[in-house]
């Protein structure tokens, strides 16, 4: 039976999004090199927001170590460009191999930071609530503190001159990717498991959902997502430190989630590009941009715990 | 055999400190069900107090340091009273995961307002308490050591009274165990929790001070560490057990110290982590704490 119309949307969308961002690249030179740095990082806090909104948006286990996942995709996928393109791709690499060489560093760094997610995943997603909050902190901070540790990776220095490999293409594709499988997974029948896990776990669990799974499935995924953005940050930086992973990193993601209603996929990616734009328009003000953050959480949870920016889109509604 | 007594006994005056902040988290855990993730800022707050005051107070007398330690500990239970009522009690029906974001926002929202009033670079916190090094045997003991020592096991038979022998206190027992049936017998909840909050926040405005006595430079993230390690504290001795915080952080304070002591030294933030991590997995309710049993 042929799929009916509705079914092939997104996969629609997804290479439609692609080929666009095919043809944008052609066209980057005459774009204000201002606006595509702007562009670049927002699609780059799309992609952190929408994976963290699997797990705390979706699932309900609210994690605050995403930092961590984003640091190990980072420093995995930089290590390999800064060793390994010099022998593999020679002085002067085609485009295609660059390119193909930059795909698969990143996808080496999403599966480190899965494999990452899944050794801190298994044991801390058998807490709840605060707990796991802390757990996954703790789990974050230790991430870094090994980062800084470790001298084979520049120690508290971090890893500098890394090539510049990012371009709007790469985000682009990465963040219709990411939004594709989060939107695909949740609306499938396998992902009404997720929005069940996050209503209530103990019906979840009598009905027969292996709720652990599902928790496990939901972090190794979102830190796949998390440490393909840290690579793509990193070869866009071209520098990377401990210090730039560390909690408030975390936190500004969890802020996105949060102001973008969790468990909306639309409205988190709103928030994620505007948190961006925000602190670029308003300059002046950058000193309390934090401040700003802080009294937003506080306000939104007291005034509309369901987030600022929900928009209700299709038929799909989520709960 | 003595380096090991010498860093006992640094490790027991570090962890007299996490006990005193550990007790406001599990106070408050006894009484609300949620970790109070700005309580680390009120510490560090209170620090400050000890700061601005300490500089206008002469130099190592003792009646200045007991001023600065009381004005520090009034001030932080007003700011965890001011909390409490603004931004929790708004919220005291509310799902579990809400409460956790306003008070990260709370804890947020001290920190970088520190930042911005106080400035972000660290400061240098004044002798409020006179400095003189005693020897004893063959330690070498700082009388800054002998006031923390002294002054949190002061600070937590005090507090043990408040709890066991006052009326609020068997209050606040008996909210922690049931918040409902409390309400019938005519405890007015509300009072009691804003009463807990003052509590540990004043206990935690001593730590602020003391532990800046301890280690005299002060910045306004200072707090997220100690409160951090304080959290593990708690949760390590059982969270919601008075008795368990105390113990936690003075197990905690001298496996951190042995750790610095060690070749490992850089490693010693990872510790409390791991700690936590442990704990968490292998005896959820804490070393004195009693297991639960979930039911629907």
């Amino acid at each position: 039976m042929p799929p009916r119309p509705q079914q092939v949307v997104p996969q629609l969308a997804l290479i439609g999004t692609l080929i666009a961002a095919g043809l944008l690249t052609r066209f980057t030179d005459s774009i204000d090199p201002y606006v595509l740095d702007v562009a670049i990082g927002a699609g780059i806090n799309v992609i952190l927001a929408v994976s963290l909104n699997l797990v705390n948006g979706y699932t309900g286990q609210f994690s605050l170590g995403h930092a961590g996942f984003m640091a190990v995709g980072a420093y995995l996928s930089a290590a390999l460009s800064l060793n390994l393109a010099p022998s593999w791709l020679g002085d002067a690499p085609s485009a295609w191999a660059q390119n193909a060489f930059f795909l698969g560093a990143l996808v080496a760094g999403g599966l480190g930071a899965a494999v990452a997610g899944l050794i801190v995943g298994v044991p801390s997603l058998r807490l709840k609530g605060d707990y796991l909050a802390l757990v996954t902190l703790g789990f974050g901070e230790i991430i870094r503190v090994i980062f800084q540790n470790l001298d084979v990776v520049g120690g508290a220095l971090g890893l500098n001159a890394i090539p510049y490999y990012t371009n709007i293409f790469w985000v682009l594709a990465w963040v219709a990717i990411t939004i594709f499988v989060v939107v695909c997974l949740v609306h499938s029948t396998y992902g009404r498991g997720f929005i069940a896990t996050h209503d209530d776990e103990i019906a979840a669990e009598s009905i027969g959902l292996n709720t652990t799974v599902y928790k496990i499935v939901a972090f190794v995924i979102g830190a796949f997502f998390a440490g393909v953005a840290g690579g793509l940050y990193g070869h866009f930086k071209m520098t990377i430190t401990p210090t730039g992973f560390d909690f408030t990193k975390s936190i500004e993601i969890v802020v996105m989630v949060i102001l973008g209603g969790m468990g909306h996929t639309v409205g988190v990616v709103l928030a994620a590009i505007l948190l961006t734009l925000l602190p670029e328009l308003l300059r002046p003000i950058a000193e309390y941009r934090m401040i700003i953050y802080s009294l937003l959480l506080i306000i939104l949870m007291l005034v509309r715990p369901q987030g600022l920016l929900n928009v209700q889109l299709g038929r799909n509604r989520q709960p | 055999m003595i380096e090991f007594f010498q860093q006992l006994l640094n490790g027991i005056s570090l962890g007299a400190i996490y006990a005193l902040i550990a007790l406001g988290y599990t106070m408050v855990y006894g009484v609300l069900r949620f970790i109070n993730f700005a309580h680390s800022d009120v510490f560090m707050v209170g620090a400050f107090v000890g700061y601005y005051l300490g500089n206008h107070l002469p130099e190592g007398a003792v009646w200045g340091g007991l001023v600065v330690l009381a004005a520090a500990m009034v001030v932080c239970a007003i700011l965890g009273m001011t909390i409490e009522r603004l931004a929790y009690r708004p919220l005291r029906n509310a799902p579990t995961l809400n409460v956790l974001i306003t008070a990260i926002g709370v804890s947020l929202f001290l920190e970088y307002s520190g930042q911005k009033y106080f400035g972000a670079a660290p400061r240098t916190f004044p002798q409020i308490f006179p400095v003189r090094q005693i020897h004893l045997g063959g330690l070498t003991l700082s009388s800054n050591q002998v006031v923390v020592i002294a002054v949190a096991f002061g600070l937590l038979m005090l507090l043990r009274t408040i709890v066991m022998k006052t009326k609020i206190g068997m209050a606040m027992r008996a909210v922690s165990l049931n918040p409902r049936a409390a309400q019938l017998v005519g405890v007015n909840n509300n009072v009691i929790i804003a009463y807990t909050f003052g509590l540990g926040s004043a206990l935690a405005g001593a730590g602020g001070v003391l532990y800046a006595v301890n280690y005299p430079s002060i910045d306004p993230l200072m707090g997220v560490m100690p409160g951090l390690k304080a959290f593990v504290a708690a949760v390590l001795g059982g969270i919601g057990n008075i008795p368990g915080a105390a113990l936690g952080g003075l197990l905690l304070g001298t496996v951190e110290t042995f750790v610095s002591g060690s070749q490992y030294s850089t490693y010693k933030d990872a510790i409390a982590f791991s700690v936590l991590i442990l704990i968490l997995l292998f005896r959820p309710a804490g070393l004195l704490g009693r297991f639960t049993i979930e039911k629907v």
